[in-house]
């Protein structure tokens, strides 16, 4: 029998979300133990730069913010895809979180008094900071806000408050088992109990039961191949959850993609490139998006500037590379001294990873993958749908408060604020539950993750993993990408329901069953398969276009009929997975247009109240527990009518 | 067609009986602009399906993928192959625990430093969450951000001479980190309580001087002058103490 380790909580992965959440447990005094794929402050929280979202207003620039202006952001943000009431909950928590972060170490870059010189799209300018506010919390701009919300340190937020997060949790003394992969959860009658993990060090399995369990492990952009993302975020952690066959994966196919991926590494190179005056060229170094979007040219909203950028490498306008395709990024005109001073990130990943010096060389960029939306579908405290003491935090959770288009500064902030809101709630449900540690059950599952292990050491003839890995991407960033259609969509599906066949035949050629990188691979690539496939059928069934999911033979958002959210459940033993749909929530502000990007809308048909009155049966049909504080009663009604008011006038 | 490179890697796998220390070389087609990340995992998917490496963030960032690039401690994600010869040799970082091939154990290190030094805000001081935050000069915040963009991917301990003898000197990692929290009025230690911590031979006093450290940290952060301010506040905090000693004798 495997070894077995008893905790309260079990948080599976140690970014942002689950150190958060870890801290806000284990300063309830319950015992905590992080499971991390490595070393807690080499999670992707640490790649972070741009900064977290909150009200606090300090900046002139940000004078009369208020948590109801940056919850209207969030729900235009969104496309009317969240869920109301969560959003509320974070831009109400937020501020607290940005001060409470600062009361834990973080050095926030703080409001100066006096002129300031600052570019403001894309010009010179000057503002005047109120000397009364000097040393208070300061905001940068960021896309799709009203107001200069953005909380940061330097170019290294992320970086920041992963070390200042991690410190507390070695104050705390929060246990860490790093190198550690949860294979399985134990589960049983709707109540989870805790996981089955591999060690990555020596391949030993060991068996962890908990009162509650958490996931926390981030998004799974790596499936595209090509993504912003750490080479870690592989979707391990909704995979936890799809294998239980009854914990939903609420919308999968809300996947945000970045237009300014550096080539080939796909390192994130900022938007204020564009902000700044930086444009994009083809491969006859033609300028192109003043001819796709001449009003708004390369400061167009990323998925407007992603959708360009594909549709005229389509057109055969790409630049050749190894690599693949790509456009370019001229900042020359920017000169030397903007370059090293506001683009210095830029300009050193430049100098360093490709070795272009971007003061005198065309940069190399494609859209990629960056973000994604979708997750373990959870209730507002964060706990999962048909599956007792199993929680979700972060970017692994469809929480929902992105829908489908997430706004910069909101997924760092929603790390901190979901850890401590959620974290609460769990610290509740493991103070009140006993520990059931069920060594039989636990056994069934060892032995089958066991079996598969030595099935695949002994494998001979079969698939490669890394092959049907490239497989998967390409099948994703081909026809799941910027632009889908129907078509596009049924090749992806069929693609890939060729893959989730083929995996039961994957070889692996080093035989080793400790560390072995391979085996690890091989272990994980049907999660992959399959979450892949969930995300092409998701978006073939999801006849519309919404925020981040665009259709090209369904170009309008129809609220008439995809006011919703999509839940997706893969049954034990099934050959596909099942799609189910639920509202998105109770609605407050009404379904209008974002004020940026496409417009042509489809308006819902029945009225709000009839529509609310729904969702509370449909959700809870679908498996949601009841919250510790009943559904719609953290939503204030209509609070939002004065800013908007102050809008119109 | 590029030049073909020649890697020489170091291997070890101490899960299995016949997976002693040895030397394999590689060959592999360079390709433009190819650099290190993608290298290794080529040659890991194409021809060593069991090499050992870490990477995590592949940007810099993260620090999970120093190792030695031709005898110097830097981190491979960013090391373009046009900046080495034909032949390109890997070995682990030194002084940490190695788990295979060219992945070693940074983690239980650090973790211990963080320990050792109590890498937190020490504080009386509650949270109060309907409070202002407390002000602090925008200056100030840019140095500690400054004196806290560490990696902790080890270099700078694996390129210690000290290190490498005295295995519980803090190094250069974990000198940072106390002139990080020195420096921060949030944080209540006075100069006699980092004294106890910091004027051992396993702090400040310890190091030879010779400073490859400051060579090799891929983040080029401000070792030296952070070393020098700290053994400045060590040495006053020092004469103060003997001086008070001798006046009570």
């Amino acid at each position: 029998m495997a070894e077995i380790v008893t905790t309260d909580v079990l948080v599976i992965g140690a970014g942002l979300a689950g150190e958060r959440t870890a801290i806000a447990c284990s300063s309830e005094g319950l015992d905590v133990i992080m499971l991390s794929l490595v070393p807690p402050r080499r999670s992707h929280s640490c790649a972070a730069q741009g900064g977290m979202q909150a009200s606090l207003g300090n900046s002139v620039m940000g004078k009369g913010d208020n948590t109801t202006v940056h919850w209207l952001d969030t729900i235009r943000g969104s496309d009317w895809g969240n869920d109301q009431e969560v959003a509320r909950i974070f831009t109400d928590s937020a501020p607290i979180a940005m001060r409470e972060m600062a009361h834990f170490g973080v050095p926030w870059n703080r409001v100066k008094g006096g002129p300031q010189e600052v570019f403001i799209k894309g010009k010179k300018a000057t503002i005047v900071e109120d000397y009364e506010k000097e040393g208070l919390i300061t905001a940068r701009a960021f896309g799709g806000t009203a107001k200069w919300r953005t909380c940061y340190t330097a170019d290294g937020t992320g970086h920041s408050v992963l070390y200042t997060m991690d410190n507390m949790a070695v104050q705390l003394g929060i246990t860490v088992h790093d190198r550690m992969e949860a294979l399985r959860l134990i589960h049983a009658d709707g109540r989870c109990m805790g996981a089955v993990v591999r060690s990555l060090r020596n391949g030993e399995i060991v068996v962890y039961f908990a009162k509650a369990t958490v996931i926390a492990t981030g998004g799974y952009g790596r499936l595209y191949g090509i993504s912003t993302n750490a080479i870690i975020n592989e979707g391990t952690g909704s995979w936890l959850a799809l294998q239980t066959g009854i914990v939903p994966l609420g919308n999968m196919e809300a996947v945000q993609f970045h237009p300014t991926g550096l080539v080939p590494t796909d390192i994130l190179v900022t938007e204020g490139c564009r902000g700044d005056g930086g444009i994009l060229l083809d491969v006859d170094e033609y300028r192109f998006m003043p001819d796709y979007e001449p009003e708004k040219q390369e400061l167009a909203s990323r998925d407007v500037v992603s959708r360009r950028m594909i549709e005229h490498i389509l057109k055969g306008n790409g630049v050749k590379s190894p690599y693949g395709d790509h456009l370019w990024m001229d900042l020359r005109h920017l000169g030397e001294h903007h370059l090293k001073t506001k683009l210095r990130e830029v300009y050193d990943i430049c100098m360093h990873f490709i070795g272009v010096n971007p003061i005198k060389e065309l940069v190399p960029v494609r859209p990629t993958q960056h973000y994604s939306m979708g997750g373990i579908r959870v209730n507002k405290d964060g706990h999962a749908y048909n599956m007792k003491g199993l929680y979700a935090a972060g970017e692994a959770s469809c929480w929902d408060l992105h829908g489908f288009n997430r706004l910069g500064g909101n997924s760092l902030a929603e790390t901190v604020v979901a850890g401590m809101i959620v974290g609460e709630h769990i610290a509740d449900y493991a103070r009140n539950s006993t520990l059931v540690s069920d060594v039989s059950l636990a056994e069934s599952f060892v032995k089958k993750e066991n079996g598969k292990i030595a099935q695949l050491l002994s494998s001979n003839d079969g698939e490669d993993v890394y092959r049907l890995r490239d497989e998967i991407a390409e099948a994703l960033i081909n026809d799941v990408g910027i632009f889908r259609n129907g078509e596009r969509l049924e090749t992806a599906v069929t693609k890939l329901k060729d893959v989730v066949e083929r995996i039961q035949k994957v070889r692996v050629r080093f035989r080793a069953p400790g560390m072995n990188p391979e085996l690890s691979g091989a272990l994980r690539i049907e999660g992959m398969a399959k979450q892949a496939l969930v995300i092409a059928m998701g978006a073939l069934a999801r006849k519309e276009s919404r925020g981040a999911h665009y259709r090209e033979d369904y170009p309008a958002r129809d609220d008439a009929n995809w006011l919703k959210r999509t839940l997706v459940r893969w049954p034990e033993g099934a050959d596909e997975p099942l799609f189910d749909y639920e509202p998105v929530g109770i609605l407050d502000l009404p379904p209008g247009e974002r004020g940026y990007g496409e417009g042509e809308q489809i308006p819902m048909r029945i009225s709000l109240q009839t529509y609310n009155k729904k969702v509370y049966e449909e959700q809870k049909a679908r498996g949601r527990f009841d919250t510790v504080k009943p559904a719609g009663t953290q939503l204030p009604k209509e609070a939002w009518r004065s800013e908007l008011d102050k809008e119109g006038g | 067609m590029g030049r073909l490179l020649t890697f020489k890697i170091f291997r070890y796998n101490p899960g299995l009986e016949n997976g002693h220390p040895r030397v394999e070389s590689f060959k592999l087609e360079e390709t433009p602009r190819l650099n290190l990340f993608t290298a290794l995992h080529k040659i890991r998917e194409e021809q060593a399906p069991g090499l050992m490496f870490d990477f995590v963030c592949r940007a810099g960032v993260c620090g999970s993928c120093g190792m030695m690039i031709n005898g110097r401690p830097t981190l491979a994600c960013r090391t373009l192959t046009s900046n080495l010869l034909d032949t390109i040799e890997l070995y682990p970082l030194p002084f940490f625990k190695l788990l295979g091939d060219l992945s070693v154990d940074t983690e239980v290190w650090f973790r211990q430093m963080s320990e050792q030094v109590e890498s937190w805000i020490h504080t009386q001081k509650e949270f109060d969450p309907d409070a202002q935050e407390e002000r602090m000069d925008n200056e100030l915040a840019n140095k500690i951000y400054e004196s806290e963009r560490c990696i902790e991917c080890g270099c700078c301990i694996a390129g210690c001479a000290t290190a490498l003898v005295a295995p519980d000197f803090l190094g250069a990692a974990g000198l940072f980190r106390i002139g990080r929290f020195m420096i921060d009025p949030r944080d209540q230690r006075e100069d006699s309580d980092w004294f106890e911590l910091v004027s051992t031979d396993e702090g400040v006093f310890g190091c030879f001087g010779m400073m490859s450290c400051d060579d090799v940290c891929p983040k080029d952060l401000p070792l030296l002058e952070v070393f020098a301010y700290i053994r400045r506040k060590m040495t006053t905090t020092g004469l103060k103490r003997s001086k008070k000693e001798s006046v009570s004798v």
